[in-house]
């Protein structure tokens, strides 16, 4: 493990006009951590996620993974990089089946051109064949290979957020982002997904970062926690902290009548 | 994988049996049995088949609504009609230049305009067509709005070579890792970007492609109807191409083949009654997004119904390969 942090962020911020919605935010997420992000709703957790992962550009401050500067990169350009997500709204393919949504992920790592593609060359077939198992294996590990032939959105809920959590592990991260994957899912579901998150940190060596509601998920799996309020940090540290942090008590529930 | 063979298997099975019936046509044509309408009826199901299938990898595989395929069409006509007629260079010549041309002509569309969705895009397209149009009406060395005289070069061979060549690029594009891409720009652009796809890219690609066999089809075109006018390529002619690919099914290649061979015929035989022609023709439009607003074969392609038998107790349509 090295020193550099795997993503640092220095006092980024956007502002929409007058409005700003997000600003002066500093983070640093060491390799192999999982950190959590909460705040209360409209705080700019999901803002936040898409300046990282390039969807707005920072318009203060700066963005780095691994010491290379994010900003101003495409989206796609940053997923290659390896930041990876998924959407607080399910953002599946979703008249395509299973196996092509992960296949999709999987994309920017295959190695054959169109045109070898359009005359059936060798590496057409390699390539095809390398993206299939890899898709499937992925399949296994999130135990949706028996629905691999199904169309996306005939999945239920549950599975449709596991499909998703897939598909952004195919395009091989090395920072997750999670938006709040435990929304809409019932407390069997949360459980379940907390062992999925845990398994996969520890099979895939991932960094982690996760905006949750879900205050038993997120004081339950994470190690460290930031705090998000109104576009600005106010807290950061460990759940135990956090809970008693009276900021952040007061940013949840308004402050204590004297 | 073995799936995956059998499904090659059944693609070029499908190629053969056309090369054969092709051959047949040939000697049908060669003996005087079919009769020069018979011929030209045949010349026309194979412009609009190119035609159809070029668009639907634009509208149907990457979802970019684009209404101006007829100013393609009126590029590839015009530079192959220049190199044949003014140059007298040989038609094959003539018909890659044509192509190569319009998918320049796309490439400079496209750059600038992929970057609008849905409606905006459509009317940019729209207008694309029209300046094109009045491009070639106001240039004089392709004789302004009079048009241009063609020598009919068109025969069976070149075209049906043409048609398989558009089918098997597009669907082998279509099926990998590229046409996949593409399928996830049509279904969702943000999460397609968030997955490492370079959206800019597949989306002007697959407007090239399609650009280019629509410029394939325009020399083939200029070639068999002796003259060539822009008030030929005007945006009627965009929307009779759009209907073909909306009325097989968004999404289905065999879907915009088929739809390319019925209508075509429909419109030929139609045309004896010219009254009654666009009556019956928008009736028939209309009957069938009442009753089918998916369009005939939905997103499904042929080979699914022959797979059913095979897959029918999972009780699911073999669905991994709906498109193409």
């Amino acid at each position: 493990m090295t020193n550099t942090p795997l993503l640092k962020v220095d006092h980024a911020g956007i502002r929409f006009g007058g409005l700003k919605a997000v600003s002066d935010v500093n983070m640093e997420l060491k390799e192999g951590e999982l950190v959590g992000l909460i705040g209360p709703n409209g705080a700019g957790k999901t803002t936040f996620f898409n300046l990282l992962t390039g969807v707005y550009v920072p318009t203060e401050g700066s963005i780095q993974l691994d010491g290379k500067k994010l900003n101003g990169f495409a989206p796609y350009k940053i997923t290659k990089m390896g930041i990876s997500r998924t959407f607080q709204n399910i953002r599946l393919f979703s008249d395509l089946s299973v196996l092509d949504n992960v296949k999709i992920a999987y994309h920017s790592l295959a190695k054959h051109s169109i045109l070898s593609s359009i005359l059936r060359l060798p590496p057409h077939f390699s390539g095809e064949k390398e993206m299939e198992e890899k898709a499937i294996e992925f399949l296994k590990i999130f135990k949706l290979e028996g629905v691999m032939d199904e169309q996306a959105k005939n999945l239920p809920y549950g599975q449709q957020r596991r499909l998703e959590i897939a598909r952004a592990l195919a395009a091989n991260p090395r920072l997750l982002l999670l938006d709040e994957p435990a929304a809409g899912m019932n407390p069997q579901e949360t459980e379940e997904l907390m062992n999925l998150i845990a398994l996969i940190r520890e099979k895939f060596k991932l960094t982690i970062l996760l905006i949750e509601h879900d205050m038993n998920l997120v004081m339950g799996v994470c190690e460290r926690i930031y705090v998000l309020d109104h576009g600005q940090l106010i807290a950061d540290g460990t759940p135990e902290q956090i809970r008693n942090n009276p900021k952040v008590i007061e940013a949840y529930l308004g402050e204590e009548v004297s | 994988m073995a799936k995956t063979l059998k499904n090659a298997k059944g693609f070029w099975g499908t190629i053969v049996i056309v090369i054969v019936l092709s051959v047949v046509i040939q000697f049908l044509i060669n003996g005087g049995t079919l009769n020069s309408f018979y011929v030209n009826t045949l010349f026309s199901i194979g412009i609009n088949i190119i035609l159809a299938v070029s668009l639907h990898l634009i509208i149907g595989i990457t979802g970019q609504f684009s209404i101006g395929h007829a100013g393609f069409l009126a590029v590839g006509a015009y530079v192959s009609a220049i190199f044949t007629m003014k140059l007298a260079m040989p038609f094959p010549v003539a018909i890659v230049a044509a192509g190569l041309a319009a998918a320049v002509a796309g490439l400079i569309i496209g750059i600038p305009t992929l970057r609008l969705r849905g409606d905006y895009l459509a009317i940019a397209t729209l207008g694309f067509g029209e300046i094109v149009r009045i491009a070639f009406l106001n240039i004089d060395y392709v004789g302004g709005a009079s048009g241009m005289t063609v020598s009919h070069l068109i025969t069976w061979p070149i075209l049906v070579a043409c048609v398989i060549i558009t089918i098997v690029v597009i669907v082998n594009f279509t099926n990998s890792t590229h046409g996949r891409a593409c399928l996830a720009i049509r279904e969702n652009e943000i999460a397609a970007d968030a997955m490492g796809i370079n959206t800019t890219f597949y989306k002007v690609m697959a407007f090239a492609i399609g650009a280019f066999f629509a410029g394939v089809a325009g020399a083939l075109h200029a070639h068999n109807f002796y003259i060539i006018q822009p008030v030929n390529f005007g945006f009627l002619k965009s929307f009779d191409i759009l209907i073909l690919v909306v009325l097989g099914g968004l999404g289905s290649m065999s879907g915009s083949v088929i739809a390319a061979i019925l209508l075509t015929i429909i419109s030929t035989f139609l045309s004896s009654y010219p009254e009654v022609r666009m009556v019956i023709y928008s009736l028939v439009l209309i009957v069938m997004m009442l009753f089918r607003p998916q369009g005939l074969m939905g997103t499904k392609e042929i080979t699914a119904f022959f797979k059913a038998g095979r897959t029918a107790k999972g009780g699911m349509q073999d669905d991994k390969h709906t498109v193409a």
